[in-house]
């Protein structure tokens, strides 16, 4: 049986990871590809916690957290093209005026 | 070394370096397929985790829908090799060095503080039999967690016409 502290260490690196992403890079679409990352990474904690305590609340709450990410995705992305339709990029630098 | 900690070993290993992967890489499509290797990853880590409907969920939503949806946005727009040049020089590097920040301090929140959360991190009981299974989460989101359940459908109806709304072309 593996500890839940691997699974919590697994975790932590994980999110670190996709935070870094939103951090560091300018393509909007793989800014939110770390963003699923992260919520991934909380997922896989959620799971691990589940199966430390033997309770099923915490698999219960990964299916919500799926749904809202799936209606997140859905709404993020159609933002996303409609914004390249005005601008024609989707580099978050270029992005700095509300204006357009 | 029993077989489940080498299992958990291979698996992490892959996760991180396909997390890494999808960072570092300059194509977006590439990206996508690391996050897709990722997320089948964590699918396996919730089999091993005694989650099988989760990791069924995983596979087909997550991987199999939203990831697809990204691939979709990706070649619509062309935007795969993007020009990344940045507006603040000092960025990246700052970026990188609040990271380690933030790993270290989790850990430290989680493997060195106090007696107490090193206590609730480290004792757990025993796996129920009929944990995670269809018919146990079915029991509990239609006894429980019934109005979050129905709140979702809401949630999921608000993001289908939002997405319409936004994508829709004006008729100038």
């Amino acid at each position: 049986m593996v500890p839940v502290s691997y699974y919590v260490a697994l975790a932590t690196i994980l999110f670190t990871i996709g935070a870094v992403g939103v951090l560091v890079r300018r393509n909007a679409i793989v800014i939110f590809m770390s963003i699923e990352l992260m919520l991934n990474a909380a997922n896989l904690a959620f799971v691990a916690f589940a199966q430390a305590y033997g309770a099923m609340n915490g698999q219960i709450f990964v299916f919500f957290v799926i749904t809202v990410a799936a209606a997140e995705v859905a709404v993020g992305l159609a933002l996303i093209v409609a914004i390249f339709r005005t601008r024609r990029s989707i580099n978050v630098d270029e992005m700095h005026e509300l204006k357009g | 070394m029993t077989l489940d900690l080498i299992a958990f070993i291979i698996l992490a290993l892959v996760a991180v370096l396909s997390a890494l992967g999808m960072l570092l890489s300059k194509n977006a499509v590439y990206s996508a397929l690391f996050l897709i290797l990722n997320l089948v990853t964590l699918a396996l880590f919730y089999l091993l985790l005694g989650a099988p409907f989760l990791a069924m969920i995983q596979v087909t939503v997550y991987a199999g829908a939203i990831m697809v949806l990204f691939l979709f946005v990706i070649m619509l727009l062309g935007v795969e090799k993007l020009q990344e040049d940045r507006a603040l020089k000092w960025q990246q590097p700052v970026a990188i060095l609040l990271g380690a920040v933030l790993f270290l301090e989790t850990v430290y929140i989680f493997f060195v503080s106090s007696e107490q959360s090193k206590k609730i991190i480290t004792e757990f009981r025993t796996l129920l039999a009929s944990a995670g299974d269809p018919e146990s989460a079915g029991l509990m989101l239609f006894n429980q967690y019934l109005l979050p359940f129905e709140v979702t459908s809401v949630l999921l109806l608000v993001a289908m016409i939002g997405a319409i709304v936004l994508t829709k072309k004006e008729k100038a």
